[in-house]
């Protein structure tokens, strides 16, 4: 008999997700997605003004602020034809590369990291074998001295003995699957704070050029921000400098700190290779950073280091690739609380709609057993997630995509990066479909981007400034007079969650029609008509296989959950009301 | 207005600190910036028992801190993105995860505690229980019994209803805790409103500004602990001590204002230049927030700083009133007199040496200075508000935005009883 399970709130994610599941003899048997906020901010963009809507839709998210801003000038720009100049375009991918680093690396750390650290188990360990054991995992960060873990094991020890845990307040410490030995717990407490720190510093690169964040500034047509080394007010030496240092800071904490960290956790909790596995399909435009005007396969771009869009089969360990072709995408809201004018179909989200009815039971529903609440999975419809296929069929998005995606495409320095770990952790390249694959993916990806930013974008954006290119921003198409009475656009991202692309038409300079589809969308949709289950509930229930041991403490699911780094806000939005025909864009 | 924070527990702040190996001077050092904070506001001078902010120096600041115990906070995220808690992650001052895992004791905030589902809903119900700091973040969508946000099974205002009853104090964090912010514009399709529209019984600080700045977030924090008070504030809530100036007085952008130099687009000379973003659409003159004092992201610069007009999410409405962003005020005055900043022009150049006099270089500390010295005339002489005086936030709505509706008033009986 089946035993029921719920998890809500999921924690240490951005935003409001459930998960219901059905658990047999400790395995988890069925698993059912479910997003619980919705916003409706496609809506209130429409009639706008074009320019305003990146402050709009900026706001979606918060985590990964930035690249819903990035995304939405990309689209305007494709549609009215304004040409951002080159240094506009390699700001904007300095700023999204700085951003990845800095979510990724949270993520990592703060979102992640206690699924497999005891924070308590830290009182047990020794300051200076903590040393060796950093030592012992080619962890070269700076970091990592006695004196430090001694402190750090001192302030844990602290808030132990105040009785007040703060954040680690009922965490599951104890549990008999945390497998790190106590210098490890130490090591990685330390690194928790460390990575606090770094992020901040880290984060400064975005707020040089984009004014503050989180929710920096953009404009459709460039940037705002002036560079000219001869001017005080503009950006100049001074910030460069400041930039040059933080982008050393970056390569060197993600080198000697983060990478080994994951996989030191990664070969602590092997099995996780082999647990969690999603639909074995991946769909990528690019690396990570990458931005497009328009369809990926044709757009002009600066990125520093392109690959081919596409999508990636994995059979086993064999891995093959079909070229990606944006006309696929379509988005289904059978299981959504959402009505179709043309019934339970799957839509194109160029000419996509979408109308918010919700036909769930009323709240409050369960949140423990027996409580005689209802369970949300009883109706058909039970999320406010869409669940986007592409040819008809579910893939993962995010770092695993486009890790697989450059590894396919023969990217040497992804290649070599992927091969050494999976040497050092013995796994071959189809276990990265996977709760531990999708977590040293995000890592793997995080390396190369960190060596992108700091050997191929900054330097190009230096070599052309030195060449007197202090162009940031095209004028010609900033005044609505010069557009087309009906103009349609779109814009592909690949943002650290996965692949992001936003789609608008405006007509007689005002949003007609705005619409997002969004990694976590991807990730976390519900089924579909046929009843196909969406990558989060197949990494729960795909084989029937995922351990969950003890119910009150699901440690084992959280795991999978967070290895997709879930971004509710992102997941859930909304199309035109009116169901209005977009006119099918093509470019 | 004010009142007493109870039910801390031991031990205090400064001991804590102390075995955390956290070094006084390093705590003085996060103290004095606190203290530079606070004294930017004249607005303090009335509050507590204190006859003057200058007197409040960081080793005091340090000494009330450190005396302190810990309050349990209850850090809900309701209808929103997050942005508000990644804000507060990178609040500069020194080793501030040190002084926060030891300032506070956060028992419940989904995007970083360690439990999930049951066990986390364990905690805010023990927490809920005890005397307790409220910080929320997020709107409260009360439209169609609540069904646009949900957690534990619960709607937003439930939560938020159960967890304000016992709390000592309450932080509305971010706009869309103070009004709904983007999902409560119009037409506001889930009827978002903020937690004052809720919570009627208590006061609620608003922390606005989307996000607010980071050390705005843990300052106002610090401020409680160290005065046992909470803020004095303006009309709308905001304390004073980050929301007392208008961006347009503190900005050092206001000499080519009021030298009537103008970016006409981006990336012109002007924009190179760093000359005024009024006529690019910025909201600073109708905005008050302390984003030219206090900066972003440990002082790296802030939105004008980096060439973008102020979008003014401090303000109540901002995505409707101040739509679109990038057209100019109407009637904004400069100079004390019946001139718009766009009759001004450079034919009244030699009319504002005394304002480029009173405006330019300006800190936070010594325009607070300029102001007592001369006794409020340098901002009298330009006809703009007063500190102190009601905040003429918002302006006349341009013609062509949509009239704005105000959020719907929420039944105050609804769901307390939950």
């Amino acid at each position: 008999m089946a035993e029921r399970v719920v998890i809500d709130p999921i924690t240490r994610i951005e935003g409001h997700l459930r998960i219901e599941l059905e658990t047999e003899a400790e395995k988890i048997t069925n698993a059912w997605s479910e997003t619980t906020q919705f916003r409706g901010i496609e809506t209130i963009v429409q009639g706008r003004d074009p320019r305003d809507v990146w402050a709009f839709v900026g706001r979606i998210c918060g985590v990964c602020t930035s690249v819903h801003s990035i995304a939405s000038i990309t689209a305007v720009e494709n549609a009215i034809g304004a040409n951002p100049p080159d240094q506009a375009l390699r700001i904007r991918e300095i700023m999204v590369g700085a951003q990845e680093i800095q979510d990724h690396v949270i993520h990592f750390y703060h979102l992640h990291a206690l699924d497999f650290v005891d924070v308590t188990g830290c009182l047990e360990a020794d300051p200076a074998k903590t040393v060796a054991f950093a030592k012992s995992i080619g962890s070269k960060w700076k970091g990592n001295t006695e004196e430090r873990f001694a402190a750090v094991k001192a302030t844990v020890q602290g808030i132990v003995d105040s009785g007040q845990l703060s954040v680690f307040t009922n965490g599951y410490w104890g549990h008999p699957d945390y497998r790190l030995p106590p210098e490890a717990d130490l090591m990685a407490v330390a690194h928790y704070l460390d990575a606090l720190e770094f992020q901040r510093s880290m984060i400064r690169i975005v707020t040089v050029f984009g004014g503050k964040n989180p929710h920096p500034n953009f404009v459709v047509g460039g940037m705002a921000c002036s560079i000219d080394q001869n001017k005080s007010e503009s950006i100049n030496q001074v910030q460069l400098d400041d930039v040059q240092a933080w982008i050393a800071e970056a390569v060197d904490f993600v080198t000697n700190c983060y990478v080994p960290d994951a996989l030191a956790i990664a070969g602590v909790y092997k099995d996780y290779f082999d647990i969690g596995a999603a639909q074995p399909d991946f769909l990528a435009v690019g690396l990570s950073g990458s931005a497009f005007h328009g369809n990926p396969n044709d757009a002009r771009l600066i990125s520093a280091n392109p690959i081919k869009p596409g999508i990636v089969h994995l059979d086993g360990d064999k891995v093959t690739v079909e070229d990606f072709d944006p006309t696929k995408i379509t988005e289904w809201a059978s299981t959504a609380w959402y009505k179709y004018a043309g019934g339970d179909v799957g839509i194109p989200p160029a000419e996509g709609e979408t109308d918010p009815v919700y036909s769930g039971p009323k709240l409050p529903y369960t949140a423990k057993p027996n409580d005689g609440l209802p369970w949300l999975a009883d109706s058909p419809e039970y999320t406010w997630s869409k669940a986007p296929r592409y040819d008809g069929y579910a893939v993962q998005v995010g770092p695993v995509a486009r890790v697989l995606l450059a590894y396919a495409r023969g990217h040497a320095r992804m290649k070599e990066i992927v091969d050494s770990a999976a040497r050092t952790l013995g796994i071959r390249i189809g276990q990265l479909n996977s709760t531990a694959g999708r977590t040293l993916a995000r890592a793997a990806e995080c390396l190369l981007s960190a060596e992108i930013l700091s050997t191929e974008s900054f330097p190009a954006f230096v070599a052309a400034l030195k060449a007197g290119d202090i162009s940031t921003f095209d004028a010609s198409k900033w005044d609505p007079s010069t557009w087309p009475k009906q103009a349609s656009g779109y814009s592909f991202v690949e943002v650290a969650r996965g692949n992001l692309s936003h789609w608008i038409t405006i007509e007689d300079g005002k949003v007609a029609r705005y619409q997002c589809v969004v990694p976590t969308t991807w990730l976390a949709g519900g089924r579909d008509k046929e009843g196909n289950i969406g990558p989060y509930e197949a990494s729960l229930s795909g084989n029937k296989q995922h351990p969950l041991v003890d119910p009150t403490r699901p440690l084992e699911p959280l795991r999978t959950i967070h290895s997709f780094d879930p971004c509710m806000s992102c997941a859930v939005h909304v199309l035109d009301p009116s169901g209005q025909v977009l006119e099918v864009v093509s470019s | 207005m004010s009142y007493t924070l109870d039910g801390w527990q031991e031990p205090t702040l400064g001991e804590n600190l102390a075995r955390a190996g956290v070094e006084r001077r390093d705590f003085i050092k996060y103290c004095s910036s606190l203290a530079a904070l606070f004294a930017a506001s004249p607005a303090l001078l009335g509050s507590g028992t204190r006859a003057s902010a200058d007197d409040l120096d960081g080793d005091e600041v340090a000494e009330t801190l450190a005396a302190v115990t810990k309050p349990n906070v209850v850090w809900l995220q309701l209808q929103e993105c997050t942005g508000c808690v990644e804000s507060a992650l990178r609040s500069g001052g020194t080793t501030v995860e040190e002084v926060l895992l030891n300032l506070l004791s956060v028992n419940y905030n989904e995007a970083v505690m360690a439990a999930a589902g049951a066990a986390a809903n364990d905690a805010l119900d023990k927490t809920n229980e005890q005397p307790h700091v409220l910080v929320v973040n997020g709107s409260i969508p009360v439209k169609d019994g609540g069904i646009y946000c949900s957690m534990g099974g619960k709607s937003a205002e439930t939560v938020l209803r159960e967890s304000a009853k016992n709390a000592t104090a309450i932080l509305a964090v971010g706009a869309c805790a103070v009004w709904g912010s983007v999902q409560g514009s119009n037409p506001n399709p889930t009827g978002a409103v903020g937690v004052d529209q809720i919570i009627k019984d208590k006061p609620v600080i608003n922390v606005s500004g989307c996000p607010p700045i980071a050390e705005v977030i843990t300052a106002t924090i610090a401020y409680i602990l160290t005065h046992g008070t909470t803020p004095k504030t303006d009309a709308q809530g905001r304390p004073l001590f980050a929301y007392d100036q208008r961006i347009h007085d503190s900005c050092p952008r206001r000499p080519h204002f009021d030298a009537g130099q103008y970016v006409r687009s981006f990336d012109d000379e002007g924009a190179r230049s760093g000359w005024c973003l009024y006529e690019m659409g910025c909201k600073g003159p109708s905005t008050f927030s302390a984003c030219p004092i206090i900066q972003w992201n440990m002082h790296t610069s802030w939105p004008v700083g980096a060439g973008h007009p102020c979008i003014g999410c401090t303000e109540k409405h901002f995505f409707d009133l101040y739509t679109p962003f990038y057209r100019a005020l109407p009637n904004v005055t400069g100079l004390g007199i019946e001139a718009t900043a766009e009759q001004v022009g450079w034919g009244l150049l030699g009319l504002t040496v005394a304002g480029v006099a009173a405006h330019a270089g300006a800190t936070a500390i010594r325009h607070h200075a300029a102001k007592k010295a001369e006794d409020k005339e340098p901002l009298e002489a330009f006809g703009d508000p007063q500190p102190g005086d009601e905040p003429a936030a918002e302006p006349e709505p341009p013609d062509e935005v949509t009239a704005v509706e105000p959020p719907a008033e929420a039944d105050a009986g609804e769901g307390e009883e939950v």
